[in-house]
């Protein structure tokens, strides 16, 4: 089976664009990823596209629309916050398959204002505040939680993710804020759910990223200069867990797309050079370290008090700032990731580079669950 | 007269409220509400519903300073491990919503209560499920 390639990779910067539509966000991204890749719409063999707010109306048609309508399949698909890794990997596939040479994959979202959450469901009367909380915040804070009860995790280490991401978002024009937020800023911060306060819960925000992938033939054909394998594509869902109904799962499927990714790839977590982990809220990103094997179990806490996983340290994490600063467009999150380990590997991501990047992964979890794990190697 | 607030809360005439688990014989595993398959062990037809104890331990928490607009803050998100068997989450409530008043593992009691006064468009009252710590 023929290795898969990323040639084109880009994304617009995440922000507020209410005057805009969402097929407009994605034909921007489209078109930047093309132009990166050399290429247009019309080499396109197949449109893979990812969107949540507007699953039911053919999102990947509209923006075709609005590029350059030839026919190709389009497969729009949907898979909460890991939707755009899916359809990354929906591409990948393809070529993997054999079906193509040269396939576009796109993630927009276009993102509403405050809380995230269900509200209990059913019929009768709303849940929240009632059966405790389905908001986002509260079910990221409960699952972190968890790791404190087991390793006594405190507030003040979750804060020092935020402050980290933050930090690195100071670096990425296309991060959706540049703002230094010190460790007592976090922590005095409005608390939402403790231990999340607003500064460790993920910006609302739009956004769209694209992605060119094509298969290794093509590559050689087209040139391999800025070329990035893709050494590993992963989804999984959550494997039963004795807690599933009350407590959303991020653990277990993260663990075994992790594994399942060092597996296909051949490689450890020790040949990882920079990670974009889904730091939904800074209480998720906690649990990650250890899911993801940057480090032994209960040493995630140590990981962030002594630096490792900032710019500078053993293994970078979220150096684009992450979901926490950068923004999480939901649908586009999955491929904005890529673009960014895509552009250290190619040594192109300027003051924030990773040095000697190599090797990258990116990680997201989709609540309910599905988790995307891709592992990207410089060509 | 009330109504419960999800189904797998049963009100019986003449006897107390309890919470309803559903069990598989094969495995173990405790569900709540009702299913046809274990997503455990994919057993067919070997679900039973059982008693839920009344006591547990709990096993997380977060407390909300922030919901939906409308709900009431602060409360605290609780996961409660039930004695016996079984995992259920409500408002842990007569415990003050700070983290050095909240242990890991404190014995709490299920209590059932008006829900927090809500009713549904027609006007029904419901019977909710609160824990409550055990001094």
């Amino acid at each position: 089976m023929s290795d898969v390639y990323v040639l084109g990779v880009d994304m617009i910067k995440f922000g507020r664009f209410p005057e805009r539509t969402v097929p407009d966000l994605g034909a921007e991204a489209a078109l930047l990823a093309l132009d990166d890749a050399g290429l247009n719409i019309g080499n396109m063999e197949a449109f893979y596209c990812g969107n949540l707010g507007q699953a039911n109306a053919m999102v990947g048609q509209r923006i075709l629309q609005e590029i350059g309508q030839t026919g190709i399949p389009v497969v729009n698909c949907s898979n909460a916050c890991a939707t755009g890794a899916t359809a990354f990997r929906e591409a990948w596939t393809s070529i993997k398959a054999g079906l193509y040479d040269v396939v576009l994959a796109v993630g927009v979202e276009q993102m509403g204002t405050g809380l995230l959450g269900g509200a209990g469901g059913g019929t009768g009367i709303p849940k929240e505040g009632l059966l405790g909380s389905g908001t986002m915040p509260a079910v990221f804070a409960e699952a972190g939680m968890e790791h404190a009860r087991q390793y006594g995790t405190t507030f003040e280490q979750f804060a020092k993710i935020s402050v980290k991401n933050h930090h690195h978002s100071t670096m990425n024009p296309k991060a959706r804020y540049q703002i230094e937020t010190p460790l007592d800023e976090v922590m005095n911060a409005e608390m939402i759910s403790y231990p999340n306060t607003k500064l460790m819960c993920s910006v609302n925000v739009d956004g769209a990223a694209a992605a060119v992938l094509v298969s290794e033939k093509k590559a050689k054909e087209l040139g391999m200069q800025r070329a990035v394998r893709i050494k590993a594509s992963v989804m999984t869902s959550d494997p039963y867990q004795e807690r599933d109904l009350v407590m959303p799962d991020v653990n277990s499927c993260t663990r075994k797309a992790a594994a399942e990714a060092y597996e296909m790839a051949g490689l450890d977590s020790n040949d990882i050079d920079l990670v974009e982990l889904h730091d939904c809220f800074a209480t998720a990103e906690m649990l990650h370290y250890e899911n993801l094997g940057l480090c032994n179990e209960g040493e995630a806490g140590r990981l962030i008090d002594e630096g490792e996983v900032e710019l500078g340290g053993r293994i970078p994490v979220n150096v684009s700032g992450g979901l926490l600063s950068k923004g999480h467009p939901l649908g586009a999150t999955g491929i904005a990731n890529i673009y960014e380990v895509c552009t250290h590997l190619r040594g192109e991501a300027g003051e924030r580079q990773v040095d000697n990047a190599r090797i990258g992964m990116t990680h997201v979890i989709g609540l309910g669950s599905a988790c995307g794990i891709h592992i990207l190697e410089k060509v | 007269m009330s109504l419960p607030v999800v189904d797998y809360l049963k009100l019986p005439e003449g006897e107390d409220p309890y919470l309803e688990g559903h069990k598989c014989k094969e495995c173990g595993s405790i569900f709540l509400g009702e299913r046809n398959v274990c997503s455990n062990c994919f057993a067919r037809d070997s679900i039973e519903p059982i008693k839920l104890n009344n006591t547990g331990k709990l096993y997380s928490y977060s407390i909300v300073f922030r919901s939906f607009p409308g709900i009431e803050v602060p409360y605290i998100s609780a996961i409660v491990d039930l004695d016996g068997g079984g995992t259920v989450k409500g408002n842990l409530i007569d415990c003050e919503p700070d983290p050095e008043k909240i242990n890991f593992d404190m014995p709490v009691e299920v209590v059932f209560d008006d829900a927090l006064g809500r009713k549904d468009k027609d006007g029904n009252s419901y019977i909710s499920y609160f824990f409550k710590p055990i001094s």
